[in-house]
């Protein structure tokens, strides 16, 4: 079993991006046939031989079920985010208030702080603008501020980083 | 009737193009030039996917999937020269 | 094709021409380059999710099953639009292209440009966050 292990880590060293890999290029060609699901194989193999060394150690997602519960919510405030956006764009002017708020983030790992500044950019009102080298703050531009920072702070403590910090157990 | 929305929101993304091209035109920074133009792709694509629901033909989505990629890849390109002034590291 | 299905495909191709124009507004509109940031990233991608989510039922009424290819482009642009709005900030802090005079703790920008942790905000005075910045 250890030495069928090993040759399978040697031969596909990233199991789960070589099923992604199969499953986009059979949606690319919108096609379930064998003979694109063997070329499709075969891709998935050797793409992520020739991309090992590429790799960056990642933490593992911990929890699935909690990345798509993630997921939705995130899709519902992006929907929320242009609304609010838009009437901001459309109504007049001196209304909107900008700045840059520094957040502080307790994840390690570039994937976690990766998606939670995706998901920063994405949702009301904020763009992430830079993370410091040391990984611990997230610098944040606001559209709207409110009276007190500390409130978009705690929102995106709240409603992201504990989700994300959940799906990664970090 | 989705005959006259097509064509509604064809009318809508031409605009959209049009101010697009002005904010490239006037853009006081450069950065402001790069945001229009990635802006102007994204515009771009979706009124090919009309082109597509007005002419009855799923043959447009390769193109509107290509763009959208090139459109990336050239963003994130001119952004990295400005950062480092080196398009390779 | 019935009645309701064009209903639907027609209020998304809507929604999504309102949103993509609002972002395009935003653009022309807005006052900084940071301010305008904002409306293309967000109104413009939602935007295209819209005519992506029409154009996918469209589909589907003509040809009887789901292409799954425009998921992907909606999935490919949701990835990638967070990734560039975040460079172009990255380039406008490095430029240190002008701000708008009510933007508030400007400061932040050269601690931010140069990726140190900020200077902590206690209600220390002006000038002495002003010689700090300096330094940086």
């Amino acid at each position: 079993m250890s030495l069928f292990g090993k040759v399978f880590s040697r031969v596909i060293p990233m199991p789960l991006h070589s099923i992604t890999l199969v499953i986009v290029w059979l949606m690319l060609n919108s096609t379930t046939s064998l003979g694109h699901i063997l070329l499709g194989s075969v891709l998935a193999i050797i793409i992520p031989l020739l991309c090992a060394p590429l790799r960056l150690p990642q933490p593992k997602v911990k929890r699935p079920l909690k990345l798509i519960n993630y997921a939705l919510i995130v899709l519902k405030d992006i929907v929320v985010a242009n609304i609010e956006v838009a009437l901001l764009v459309i109504g007049p002017m001196d209304k909107i208030n900008p700045g840059f708020v520094a957040v502080p983030i307790e994840l390690t790992g570039t994937l976690p702080v990766t998606l939670l500044a995706s998901t920063v950019t994405m949702t009301p009102g904020t763009v992430s603008a830079d993370i410091s080298k040391d990984q611990k703050w997230l610098y944040v531009h606001v559209l709207n501020m409110p009276e007190q920072e500390q409130e978009v702070i705690d929102f995106i403590k709240q409603r992201y980083e504990s989700r994300v910090k959940e799906i990664f157990g970090c | 009737m989705l005959d006259y929305t097509v064509m509604l929101v064809a009318v809508m993304l031409c605009i959209s193009l049009v101010l697009n091209l002005w904010r490239l035109i006037i853009g006081p920074h450069i950065v402001d030039r790069i945001l229009a133009l990635d802006t102007m792709y994204i515009n771009s694509i979706a009124l090919i996917l009309l082109y597509g629901i007005f002419n009855q033909t799923p043959l447009y989505f390769e193109a509107a999937l290509l763009i959208a990629m090139l459109g990336f890849v050239s963003s994130v390109a001119f952004g990295k020269y400005l950062l480092r002034g080196d398009i390779i590291e | 094709m019935s009645f309701l299905m064009e209903l639907i495909i027609s209020l998304l191709l809507l929604s999504g021409g309102i949103f993509v124009l609002v972002g395009s507004i935003g653009l022309l509109r807005l006052q900084d380059f940071y301010v305008r940031l904002h409306a293309p990233t967000k109104a413009t991608t939602l935007g295209l999710g819209g005519v992506l989510g029409a154009s996918i039922l469209y589909m589907y009424h003509l040809q009887g099953y789901v292409s799954i290819n425009e998921l992907l482009i909606t999935l490919f642009l949701v990835i990638t639009a967070p990734v560039t709005a975040h460079i172009l900030a990255k380039v406008a802090m490095h430029h240190r292209v002008k701000l708008m005079e009510r933007t508030r703790n400007p400061e932040l920008v050269e601690t931010s440009r140069a990726q140190l942790p900020p200077t902590p905000i206690d209600n220390s005075s002006d000038d002495k966050k002003a010689g700090t910045n300096r330094e940086v």
